[in-house]
C-alpha cells in the first residue's frame, strides 16, 4: 500500500458541457489526488483529450479508471504506465539575474535548448519543454539565481507508435459533430485495452 | 374554435418540444410519470393533456414523486419516472435521486428549468440542477436544443436501464419546451446484452468452488433477476445462500440453505458462515460497510469470488481472488452447470446449528408487532419498510419467496421513502397488497402523500405505522454508544393522533396497543377494501439485535438484547475505536 506513484492517464472525453467538472468532482470525490491536468481538443471535432497525473497506488489508479469508465462521457481511457508512451510539458521559468550572472544564465538555458520569450531589467524568462526530468533539471539548474515565478502547462502525452489512440473507425463520417451521443462509441472491451484486464 | 383538448399525438411539424416529450415517453411504453408542476415546467403539463396514454400522478411533495418512481421500478423492475419545475421543485427531488443512484434504481427524472436566455443569471426560481445531481446521478443533460429533446429522453432512457442501473435526469428549459419541433420521435432503443463473464474466470471459480469446504454464497441487489439461477446454484453445489438487505427475496426463505442477511443487523448463521467460510460467492453486491462490519474482519478465512456487473465494484471494498465481471444469470447458470457435489456434512450441521439460533420476538414490542404483520402477508404482497428499527425489524422476519416483493432503502437509508415508495409500487401492482411498515418519526416525512391515495383512490396500499414514540434506532445507538443520553428523540409528547391524521385523508385508520388487540386489528386492516392505516404502539425502548456495533468485525456480533450493564457501552466504544484506528 506504500508504493504511491505517479500514473499518467489520457482521458478521452466527449467535448460536452460540464465534462471538465465531472471528471474532477469524480476524483475529488473519491479523494483520487490529481497532480496535473491539462484539457484540449483533438484532431476529431468532438472529442477532448485531458492528461491527468494521479498519484496512488496501483489500486488507486485501477480503481479511478473503473469508476471514470462509468461515466458517459468518457470515450476512452489510456494509461501510459502500460505502454511506451512520449510525453511533454511546457514551462515557463522566471529567472533573476544580474550583470554578472546574466551570460552564465543564458548557457545553462541553451544546454536545455530553452528559449527565452522575455527580456526584462533584472529577469529573463524561459520557455523549457521537455519530460518532467528536464524540466526538473532546468528547474534545478536556476534555483541558485533566483526563480522569481515558475508556470507549468501539466503533462501531455500520446501513445508511441504508429497506432492513434482513438481509431477512425469511432467517428461518424461527414457528421460535424464526430462523435454523435447515441451512438456505441466502441465496445467496453475495445475500449478498455489499455487497462488491465483482469476479469 | 376551441377543439376539446383530447386528441392524440399531433402530426410531425405541429409539435413543441413538450408534445415531443410525452411522445418520447408514450413511445417508450413510459405509462405512468410522478410529479409536481410549476412554472418551468407548464408547458409539460399543458401537453400532458394531449397525452391521455400517459397517466400522471400528482404526489403532494417532489420527494414523495421521485421515491414513489423508486416504488414503481424496484416492484416491476422496470424504469420509473419522475418530474419536477425548476429551482425549489428540482431541489426536491434530490433525495430521491441519490437514494436511487445507491440503490441502482433505474430511474428518469425531467426537470423544467428557466429559460435558456436566463440560465446562469440566477434568475426566478432557477438552481443548477445538472450541477446539484452530478455526483448523484449516473448522468445528466441539459437539452440546449429543441431538435435533440426526443433523443437525448431516450438516450437517459438507456443510460438509466443498461449495465448497473441508476438514475438520470433531462433538465428542460422552458423555452425548449416551447419551441417547435421537426423532427422524428425515437424508438426504444434495444436493451443491450449485459456482458457475459469470461470463461477463464467462471474456470477459476469453478476450481476455487470444487476445493471448497466451507462454501457460502452472498446474493445482493444485483442478482433479483437471476433468481431461478441462483437458486439452481446453489441446489447443485449444496451452498448455503446469505440475501443481503437489497438481496432479500433473490433466494426463497423457505429454502433450507437460505442463512438470512448478512450485516449490522443480519442473522447469527449468516455473520458467522462468512466468518468461518472458506470460499465467498459473492453475486451482484458491492460490499457495503453495513454488510462487512470491520472490513480487515470480513470473511477473514475466505478466499472471495465476486460476479458483478460494474467492474468498479470488484476489488473496490474487498480484495477478490476471483473476479467475475458480467451478468449475474448468465454467471450463475455457468457455475451451476460446473457443479461437482460433494458432501460436507459438518459444514451443514454447523450452517443448522447456527440457524437454531434465530430469535423470535417473544414479548410485545415492534419487534413482536412487525413479526405479526409479516406473518400474515401472501407471497405475492409487496413489503416496504421506511428506514429505522422497524425496517431491520421487516428484514429480519420477514420472508421473501420471490424477488422484487422487497422495497427499502438500503444505500442512502432515507425516512420518508417508506410510504410513497408503496404507493408507487401499489399502482404498478393493483392487484397486489402493497403494505408499509414505517415508523412514528419517518413516516411523518412524508406523511402527506395519504392525499395521493385519497386523489386516485388507490385501494391496495396497507400503512402500518409501529409508533415507539422515539426516533427508535437513533436511541438504540444512544443507549448503547451514549450512556442514555437521550438527545432529539422523543416524538411522544408531539405525535399527532395517526388515526385522525388518516381520517383526515379519508384512509381508515385500526390501532393496536397489546398484544391480545394486536391480531384482530391486523385482520380488520388488511382486509378492508380501501388502502388503510394500522398504528400499533409499543414499548418505548425495545432495540433490534443481533447487532454488530459499528466498526466491528461481523463475528464480534451481539446476538440477543443485552442484559443492560452499565459497562456494555463502553466496551462497544472500544470495539469501535480500536476499529476506527485499525
Ligand atoms: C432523512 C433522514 N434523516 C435522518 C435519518 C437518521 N435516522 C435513521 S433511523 C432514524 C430513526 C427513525 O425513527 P422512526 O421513524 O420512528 O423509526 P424506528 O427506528 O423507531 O423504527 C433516524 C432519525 C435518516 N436515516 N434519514
Amino acid at each position: 500500500m506504500t508504493d504511491v506513484q505517479d500514473h499518467l492517464l489520457s482521458i478521452l472525453v466527449r467535448d460536452e458541457p460540464r465534462v471538465l467538472t465531472r471528471i474532477t468532482a469524480l476524483f475529488g470525490r473519491r479523494g483520487y489526488n490529481i497532480k496535473s491536468l491539462s484539457v484540449g481538443s483533438t484532431e476529431h471535432p468532438g472529442v477532448s483529450r485531458m492528461t491527468i497525473v494521479v498519484s496512488g497506488d496501483r489500486g488507486v489508479v485501477e480503481q479511478a479508471i473503473r469508476q471514470l469508465e462509468k461515466l458517459h462521457d468518457v470515450v476512452r481511457i489510456i494509461d501510459h504506465s502500460l505502454e511506451k508512451y512520449v510525453d511533454r510539458e511546457l514551462v515557463l521559468v522566471k529567472v533573476a539575474i544580474t550583470p554578472e550572472s546574466r551570460v552564465e544564465v543564458r548557457q545553462i538555458a541553451e544546454d536545455f535548448r530553452s528559449r527565452i520569450v522575455d527580456v526584462g531589467r533584472h529577469a529573463l524568462t524561459f520557455e523549457v519543454t521537455g519530460d518532467e526530468g528536464k524540466i526538473t533539471a532546468f528547474i534545478e539548474q536556476m534555483r541558485p539565481f533566483g526563480i522569481l515565478e515558475t508556470m507549468r502547462t501539466g503533462r501531455i502525452a500520446l501513445t508511441r507508435g504508429s497506432n492513434a489512440d482513438i481509431p477512425a473507425h469511432v467517428y461518424h463520417e461527414g457528421e460535424t459533430q464526430a462523435l454523435q451521443p447515441t451512438l456505441e462509441v466502441q465496445p467496453r472491451e475495445e475500449r478498455a485495452r489499455h487497462v488491465p484486464n483482469l476479469f | 374554435m376551441a377543439d376539446n383538448g383530447k386528441q392524440h399525438a399531433p402530426h410531425r411539424g405541429d409539435m413543441t418540444g413538450a408534445k415531443a416529450l410525452w411522445a418520447t415517453l408514450a413511445n417508450h411504453g413510459i405509462s405512468t410519470v410522478f410529479g409536481y408542476p410549476g412554472g418551468a415546467i407548464m408547458p409539460v403539463y399543458d401537453a400532458l393533456t394531449f397525452y391521455p396514454e400517459v397517466r400522471h400522478v400528482l404526489t403532494r411533495h417532489e420527494q414523495g414523486a421521485a421515491h414513489a418512481a423508486e416504488g414503481w421500478a424496484k416492484a416491476t423492475g422496470e424504469i420509473g419516472v419522475c418530474m419536477a419545475t425548476s429551482g425549489p421543485g428540482a431541489t426536491n427531488l434530490v433525495t430521491g435521486l441519490a437514494d436511487a443512484m445507491l440503490d441502482s434504481v433505474p430511474l428518469l427524472a425531467i426537470t423544467g428549468n428557466v429559460a435558456s436566455h436566463l440560465m446562469g443569471t440566477d434568475a426566478f426560481q432557477e438552481a443548477d440542477i445538472t450541477g446539484i445531481t452530478l455526483p448523484i446521478t449516473k448522468h445528466n443533460y441539459v437539452v440546449r436544443d429543441v431538435e435533440d429533446l426526443p433523443r437525448i429522453v431516450a438516450e437517459a432512457i438507456r443510460i438509466a436501464r443498461s449495465g448497473r442501473p441508476g438514475p438520470v435526469l433531462v433538465d428542460i428549459p422552458k423555452d425548449i419546451q416551447l419551441a417547435a419541433f421537426h423532427g422524428e420521435i425515437p424508438s426504444p432503443h434495444a436493451r443491450p446484452e449485459a456482458p457475459a463473464p469470461s470463461p477463464e474466470s467462471i474456470e477459476r471459480a469453478l476450481d476455487l468452488l470444487r476445493s471448497a469446504k466451507k462454501p457460502v454464497i452472498m446474493a445482493g441487489g444485483g442478482s433479483l433477476d437471476a433468481s431461478a439461477e441462483i437458486t439452481a446454484l446453489a441446489h447443485a453445489w449444496d451452498i448455503p445462500v446469505i440475501t443481503t438487505l437489497m438481496g432479500l427475496g433473490a433466494f426463497p426463505s423457505s429454502d433450507p440453505l437460505w442463512l438470512g442477511m448478512p450485516g449490522m443487523h443480519g442473522s447469527v448463521a449468516a455473520n458467522r458462515a462468512i466468518s468461518e467460510a472458506d470460499v465467498l460467492l459473492g453475486i451482484g453486491l458491492r460490499f457495503d460497510d453495513r454488510v462487512t462490519g470491520r472490513v480487515s474482519g470480513f470473511a477473514p478465512n475466505a478466499a472471495i469470488i465476486h460476479v458483478e456487473l460494474d467492474a468498479a465494484e470488484i476489488g473496490k471494498i474487498i480484495r477478490t481472488h476471483v473476479p467475475v465481471r458480467g451478468d449475474a444469470r448468465q454467471a450463475a447458470l455457468l457455475l451451476a452447470e460446473g457443479a461437482q457435489p460433494s458432501p460436507r456434512p459438518e459444514w451443514t450441521a454447523q450452517i443448522q446449528e447456527w440457524k437454531g439460533r434465530t430469535v423470535t420476538p417473544e414479548t410485545y414490542g415492534a419487534g413482536y408487532a412487525v413479526k405479526a404483520v409479516v406473518d400474515r402477508l401472501r407471497p405475492d404482497d409487496i413489503l416496504s419498510s421506511d428506514v429505522g428499527q422497524h425496517q431491520m425489524l421487516a428484514a429480519q422476519l420477514a420472508r421473501f419467496e420471490k424477488p422484487r416483493r422487497w422495497i427499502n432503502s438500503g444505500g442512502l437509508g432515507t425516512m420518508g421513502f417508506g410510504l410513497p415508495a408503496a404507493i408507487g409500487a401499489g399502482m404498478a401492482e393493483p392487484r397486489v397488497r402493497s403494505v408499509v411498515i414505517a415508523g412514528d418519526g419517518g413516516f411523518q416525512m412524508t406523511a402527506q402523500e395519504l392525499a395521493t391515495l385519497k386523489m386516485y383512490d388507490v385501494r391496495n396500499v396497507k400503512i402500518c405505522i409501529i409508533n415507539n414514540s422515539f426516533l427508535g434506532m437513533v436511541r438504540q445507538w444512544q443507549e448503547l454508544f451514549h450512556e442514555k443520553r437521550y438527545s432529539e428523540v422523543w416524538l411522544g409528547d408531539s405525535n399527532p393522533d395517526f388515526i385522525k391524521l388518516a381520517d383526515a385523508y379519508d384512509v381508515p385508520g385500526y390501532r393496536a396497543t397489546t398484544a391480545e388487540e394486536l391480531p384482530a386489528a391486523i385482520d380488520a386492516w388488511l382486509s378492508d377494501p380501501k388502502s388503510a392505516l394500522l398504528e400499533v404502539v409499543v414499548p418505548h425502548e425495545h432495540g433490534v439485535f443481533p447487532m454488530v456495533p459499528a466498526g466491528a468485525a461481523l463475528y464480534e456480533m451481539i446476538e440477543t438484547e443485552p442484559v443492560k450493564s452499565p459497562d456494555l457501552s463502553a466496551q462497544m466504544q472500544d470495539a469501535a475505536e480500536e476499529a476506527s484506528e485499525a
